[in-house]
């Protein structure tokens, strides 16, 4: 028989038509079914410091999660509000620099600064970026992208905060194992705080927004409003990431306003699946050792991350969480064309 | 009259930055974030032509244009082609090819204070009592050539109407048998080739070094929205504007701002008036 008399079918497996809804209670085969990838996801990410050899590979941990914090605040706002932030780096820096002058001016521990910088971050950021939100697709990506920069060479040519030397001597969390289960603690409630949220009413107003923003208008519900939130909480995760950032470097300086710091994130989300908010931490618990093992090369490993997030695009625009979730999920198989 | 004299002339480099960017996008809607990366690496290659081939100047140059054209036309054709429409995959694409062409080109050792190349005309003149150097004239003469010609070839040839076509409505294009891909193709090749000759008439003034790309794409991007996306002779008008603030900045404020008003001017108009100031409005493309 010749190939194009036959065709792939895609069928859902039973277990998951029988798991949908209420009935998902019925069954421990079934309930576990549909907690098994969410608790191998946490259990992994709760015991990686344990399993890790030296405190090398446990700060690669630590920096991993601060980058998947930003992957999901830029996976949230592309796909769930369709704003497209390239300016994931003034976040951090926002949040860095905010948690650094608590530390360093006001004697503040970390337990404290680091919830304040979030909070006061992130309303900063909305601040700032309040007058941009009414813009839509690539002309809000551009004026993202130009925050980061602009903030740099303001803090560089003004010489405030340390200028480009950055601030000094901010102090350190009492031991690394605060530090790690600090981070992954904060990025898995994020986490599955987004995924909750997006699964609200609010969530689907917030699609809304990005779908079709006139009728959403038309609703009577105020566009800028849910705008305002959504960056509000977007920019929360990035300052929050910033401050850690700062604890654990011990240091806050310009180059957290640096393009990696956008562009990383967007890639890990773009690999570990656009829109589904745990592809993103996935793709930077992959993509943020990767980077480290090649470290010796130099900026040829921006080359290699360049490289996979192009062919990623191009070619595999869909994710590895979303080709997981459909292996998961269906089976297919052969079947011939009528 | 230094603040003019030079504010024209940094306006003309500016135009010279932008024009291929402007090009590009008017054609195909296709944000070029690899110009910058395309702008340094021809500047490479043209050194590499003149001191490792031992070709004639002229000779490196006018390969230098045509290898970048190629690349760019490659870029269009193997990679941007599938994604063409998809905005936020464009510009992540070209950023990310422009990221791979700028830390693979530091990678390879390309970067110090060793790498110039030699102005066209050595020497000096005084206009008006402040001294001038002829690379710098030239600069003016080249960036009105330019835009002398690309007025020229965007109204009398066949090739130019179509991509003025293209520019004005796509689908109305495509009805008249103008092929989209070719057109789009075509603007790539010639806004890569542009951002090349750019590189060859600019970097003699100083050292090529790989930053310069990331500034050469902040300052086509800002020339190219305050005058409005899409729009040639909007770009050339906002890079007299650009221009002169930065000079004038330099003058009265000091050296650090300059780039601060570049990135200022991009952010105020598109919070302000997106289309630019010479675009047409587009409300409900733009903003809600």
């Amino acid at each position: 028989m010749q190939t194009g008399q036959q065709r792939k079918e895609r069928i859902d497996r039973g277990i998951r038509i029988r798991s949908d809804g209420l009935y998902a209670l019925m069954s421990w085969r079934e309930l576990s079914y549909l907690t098994l990838p969410r608790l191998a996801l946490i259990a992994g990410m709760l015991t990686l410091p344990l399993v890790l050899p030296g405190m090398y590979w446990q700060r690669v941990v630590s920096i991993a999660c601060i980058y998947a914090l930003l992957a999901l605040s830029f996976d949230f706002l592309a796909h769930f509000v369709g704003l497209v932030c390239l300016g994931g780096a003034f976040f951090v820096g926002t949040g860095g620099y905010l948690a650094a002058i608590l530390n360093t001016s006001f004697g503040l521990p970390p337990v404290m600064t680091i919830p304040l910088a979030t909070v006061l971050g992130a309303a900063l950021c909305t601040l700032l970026l309040l007058p941009c939100l009414p813009l839509r697709g690539v002309y809000f990506a551009i004026v993202s992208l130009m925050y980061p920069l602009f903030a740099m060479r303001v803090i560089e040519a003004l010489n405030i905060f340390g200028g480009t030397d950055g601030i000094l001597g901010i102090d350190s969390f009492s031991s690394r194992w605060t530090e790690q289960y600090a981070v992954i603690g904060a990025t898995l409630l994020f986490l599955f705080g987004t995924r909750r949220l997006v699964n609200m009413d609010i969530g689907l107003v917030l699609r809304g927004v990005k779908d079709n923003d006139q009728a959403i208008r038309a609703s009577g519900m105020n566009i800028t409003r849910y705008k305002t939130l959504a960056v509000f909480i977007a920019s929360a995760m990035g300052c929050m990431g910033g401050a850690f950032l700062v604890h654990i470097y011990m240091w806050s300086g310009i180059s957290q306003f640096a393009l990696d710091f956008s562009i990383l994130p967007i890639a890990a989300t773009v690999i570990g699946g656009s829109g589904t908010l745990a592809g993103a931490v996935i793709g930077c618990l992959i993509l943020v050792p990767i980077s480290e093992l090649l470290r010796d090369f130099g900026t040829l490993r921006i080359v290699f991350y360049a490289v996979i997030l192009m062919g990623f695009i191009v070619f595999r625009s869909e994710g590895l969480l979303v080709y997981g979730q459909r292996k998961y999920h269906q089976f297919e198989r052969w079947t011939t064309r009528l | 009259m230094e603040i003019l004299i030079y504010g024209t002339i940094n306006s003309a480099a500016l135009a010279l930055y932008a024009l291929g960017f402007a090009m590009v996008y008017g054609v195909s809607r296709l944000p070029n974030f690899a110009h910058g990366a395309l702008y340094v690496l021809s500047g490479f290659m043209t050194w590499f032509f003149l001191n490792s081939l031992g070709l004639n100047y002229l000779l490196s140059v006018i390969l230098a244009m045509l290898a970048t054209g190629m690349i760019g036309a490659l870029m269009y054709q193997f990679i941007l082609i599938r994604i063409r429409g998809m905005e936020i995959s464009e510009i992540m694409a070209t950023y990310a090819m422009g990221l791979a062409i700028l830390e693979g080109l530091r990678w390879g050792g390309f970067k110090g204070m060793t790498y110039t190349l030699p102005a066209f005309i050595a020497g000096s003149t005084t206009i008006f009592g402040v001294s001038v150097d002829y690379q710098r004239l030239l600069v003016v003469a080249i960036g009105g050539a330019v835009v002398g010609l690309l007025w020229l070839f965007t109204h009398y040839t066949r090739m130019g109407l179509s991509l003025r076509g293209m520019a004005q409505d796509e689908r109305a294009a495509l009805m008249l048998g103008i092929d989209s891909d070719r057109m789009a193709l075509v603007a790539m090749a010639f806004g890569s080739s542009l951002a090349a000759l750019a590189a060859i008439c600019l970097l003699p003034l100083g050292n090529i070094v790989v930053e310069a790309g990331y500034n050469v794409l902040i300052l086509a991007i800002a020339v190219c929205i305050v005058g409005g996306l899409g729009s040639w002779m909007g770009a050339v008008l906002a890079a007299f504007l650009i221009g002169f603030a930065q000079i004038l900045t330099v003058v009265y404020l000091g050296a650090h701002y300059q780039m601060v008003v570049a990135l200022l001017a991009i952010i105020l108009t598109l919070i302000i008036r997106p289309s630019g100031l010479f675009g047409r409005q587009k409300e409900l493309e733009e903003r809600v």
